[in-house]
């Protein structure tokens, strides 16, 4: 039996769930209280559990993020909501050198257990300091996981398994994914984080995509599966760290590669997972690996632009077929 | 207390500009419902005496720094409502270039440095524009505008530091609307004495009626005295509201429909009107000629904008760099997933 249920509903059962479960579990961020959140993932849920458990922060990125992690260090288990990664990076201190490190420096006497949630991507004509996608500097460090929840089954899970997690787990909602409607698979339970998942088998070619990436590259497979080539895709689900085995074994029985990035290409997550792929798969490989990425420019406003800028189905089906030499 | 009422020309004016900004921001509101304007609009309906208080004392050569809810700052800047509304669109021919829309407008030929859209992140620049002021000309002076909710950021405690410090002509402007979205004055700030907060850093700090435009005139002309004078930054707290929800996409469930409607009452368009028709500044014809005015500029600003071109694809990645590095090189076709 299935269920039809949006992401955002996913999430907000999800939280619902937590607070439930445990009562070291808080949520606090901008906005999460009266006005129910930016994404209306919390709405309703302070009058439940009370102001207390779904705390209203100040705008104060720096300050309740770094709460958050002292929060988790001090014996809670708080989720902490950053509206999107474009602020997050007022927080990125925090991030980076408290709640990364801290195990580390301290020789392993202090784990940090938080779990820290922001919508990411363009694509709603919110200009350039609205709509990166800066999911690789998080994945860049080493001491964080990250995680993109891409279907309303992985919004729906993933929290409870990174709330499981000793470790401070970064998770990226992509903004456009909220509305997104899915079924939701009968009896779900927790996500192994440490596993991609195929999401569509393929014998022609492997498409690595994640979060806002994923829903193009499987129409792109569609496309291709209608010219011949079956496409197999990969949701990477965390990028840090990488499932390197589940591409890898793809890519062995494909011999080609894409990989769908709403980055910027340059030293970026494509690149990443490129050169993962050329490392380990070099004699396997009938092409180089192909990247879809976005344009080197700040996001712009005007709605033909900004699509000109980000990964478009067709560009997909196009590094398909430059892979296939078709 | 209310203060006096200026001379004739300057009262008008004022009047005229309050009128300007609310005909834009209402066409605004009309062509986002038809699509035309997308993305994130913030309108600063119910908070034009404090645009138009501040911007219109300022010297055609003084800065100003302001955040996504910009457009009457600009208008009164001197940015022509066209090249505004046409930014709105998108279009190339807007002041911005069309890339920024209706958060990012820009205008270096009126030193409107934006614009700026991550709440508390051009206080900083305040600062420095300031520092660059006192260090090469010495007599401009930086207007800075933020929301009270951008003074619980760390940036802003920064920069009124730093200001401060080295005595910068930045005037900071907190334009106090209760609601950072849907967060009230009282649950972000410990100290809702905003002023008393900022005299902490040790410079001028005054709190003014942000719903009598005479007052905020009267409180900025005080403050560009002493700044000009050297006596460093000034912080203006400019207490209003605003009349409309946050942005197009906020369902306002925060607030009540009477507090809503109690600020209404001091519509600081319909309140000024009333005062200036009572002194005998002008009458009811007068006060239509301002409207139809104010009316006839916008649809002129709305053809032009509609006239726009949109520009070429082709042209995606400029203005990136000033000077376009001749290292690095594009994605190559396959890549680009071209064939
Ligand atoms: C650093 C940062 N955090 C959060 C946001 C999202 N945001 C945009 S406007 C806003 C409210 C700001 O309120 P205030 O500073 O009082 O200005 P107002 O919008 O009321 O004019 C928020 C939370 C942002 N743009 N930047």
């Amino acid at each position: 039996m299935t269920d039809t249920i949006t992401y955002r509903d996913a999430l907000h059962d999800a939280h619902r769930e937590a607070l439930e479960a445990d009562d070291r579990v808080l949520v606090m961020g901008e906005d999460v209280a009266d006005y129910g959140g930016t994404y209306a993932v919390t709405k309703g849920l302070h009058e439940e559990f009370g102001r207390a458990r779904v705390r209203n922060t100040p705008l104060s990125e720096s300050g309740f993020v770094g709460a958050g992690i002292g929060a988790a260090l001090g014996g809670l288990r708080p989720i902490v909501e950053v509206m999107t990664v474009n602020f997050s990076l007022l927080a990125l201190d925090q991030i980076v050198n408290t709640a990364a490190t801290y195990l580390h420096m301290s020789g392993g006497q202090f784990n940090v257990p938080v779990v820290i949630r922001m919508a990411t991507g363009a694509g709603r004509q919110l200009a350039a300091q609205h709509s990166h996608s800066l999911e690789a500097w998080y994945a860049h460090v080493p001491g964080l996981r990250v995680v993109a929840p891409a279907t309303v089954t992985d919004a729906r899970w993933m929290l409870a398994s990174a709330l499981d997690d000793p470790d401070p787990v970064i998770m990226f909602e992509h903004a456009a994914l909220y509305a997104s409607k899915g079924e939701l698979s009968d009896g779900g339970g927790p996500v192994d984080l440490d596993r991609a998942a195929i999401r569509r088998p393929g014998s022609d070619i492997t498409i690595c995509a994640w979060g806002g990436t994923l829903s193009k590259a499987l129409e792109a497979a569609e496309e291709l599966g209608s010219d011949g080539i079956e496409a197999e895709v990969i949701d990477l689900r965390t990028l840090r760290p990488l499932d390197d085995a589940t591409i890898v074994q793809s890519v062995m029985r494909t011999n080609r590669a894409v990989v769908v990035d709403e980055g910027w290409r340059s030293v970026g997550l494509s690149a990443e997972i490129s050169a993962r792929i050329t490392e380990q798969c070099f004699y396997h490989l009938d092409a180089p690996v192909g990247r879809v990425c976005s344009a080197e420019v700040p996001i712009p406003y005007p709605s033909h632009l900004e699509q000109a800028a980000l990964p478009q189905v067709p560009a997909v089906v196009a590094a398909a077929k430059a892979a296939m030499n078709r | 207390m209310t203060a006096a009422l200026p001379a004739i020309e300057t009262t008008v004016r004022l009047l005229g500009d309050m009128i300007r900004i609310r005909v834009m921001e209402e066409r605004c509101a009309e062509l986002y419902q038809q699509t035309k304007i997308r993305g994130f609009l913030h309108l600063a309906i119910g908070e034009e005496a404090v645009s138009t208080g501040v911007v219109s004392r300022l010297q055609p050569d003084d800065a100003v720094v302001a955040t996504y809810r910009e457009h009457g700052h600009a208008l009164v800047k001197g940015i022509d409502a066209a090249r505004i509304m046409a930014e709105m669109y998108g279009k190339v021919e807007g002041c911005s270039g069309g890339r920024g829309g209706s958060m990012h407008l820009f205008d270096a030929d009126h030193r409107f440095y934006g614009g700026n859209a991550i709440v508390g992140g051009h206080l900083p620049l305040a600062v420095g524009l300031g520092l660059a002021d006192d260090m090469l000309d010495g007599h401009r002076a930086t207007a800075c505008f933020f929301g009270e909710g951008a003074m619980a950021e760390g940036e802003f405690h920064e920069a009124m530091n730093l200001a401060a410090l080295w005595d910068t002509p930045t005037l900071f402007v907190c334009e106090n609307n209760l609601y950072a979205m849907g967060t009230s004055l009282e649950s972000s700030e410990s100290e809702t004495n905003l002023a008393v907060k900022a005299a902490a850093y040790n410079l001028p700090a005054w709190s003014v009626d942000g719903m009598d435009v005479v007052a905020v005139a009267e409180a900025t002309d005080r403050a560009l005295t002493s700044i000009r004078g050297g006596g460093g930054p000034v912080f203006l707290e400019a207490k209003t509201y605003r009349f409309r929800a946050h942005s197009m996409f906020d369902p306002d469930l925060y607030r009540s429909k009477d507090e809503i409607e109690r600020w209404k009452e001091r519509d600081p368009i319909v309140t000024f009107t009333d005062r200036l028709i009572e002194a005998g500044h002008i009458d009811a014809e007068g006060i239509e000629q301002l409207w139809a005015g104010a009316r006839a500029e916008m649809d002129d600003a709305v053809a032009f904008a509609e006239a726009g071109t949109w520009e070429p694809v082709e042209r995606l990645t400029t203005n990136v760099y000033r000077r376009t590095p001749s290292s690095g090189h594009p994605a190559p076709e396959t890549e680009r997933g071209q064939v």
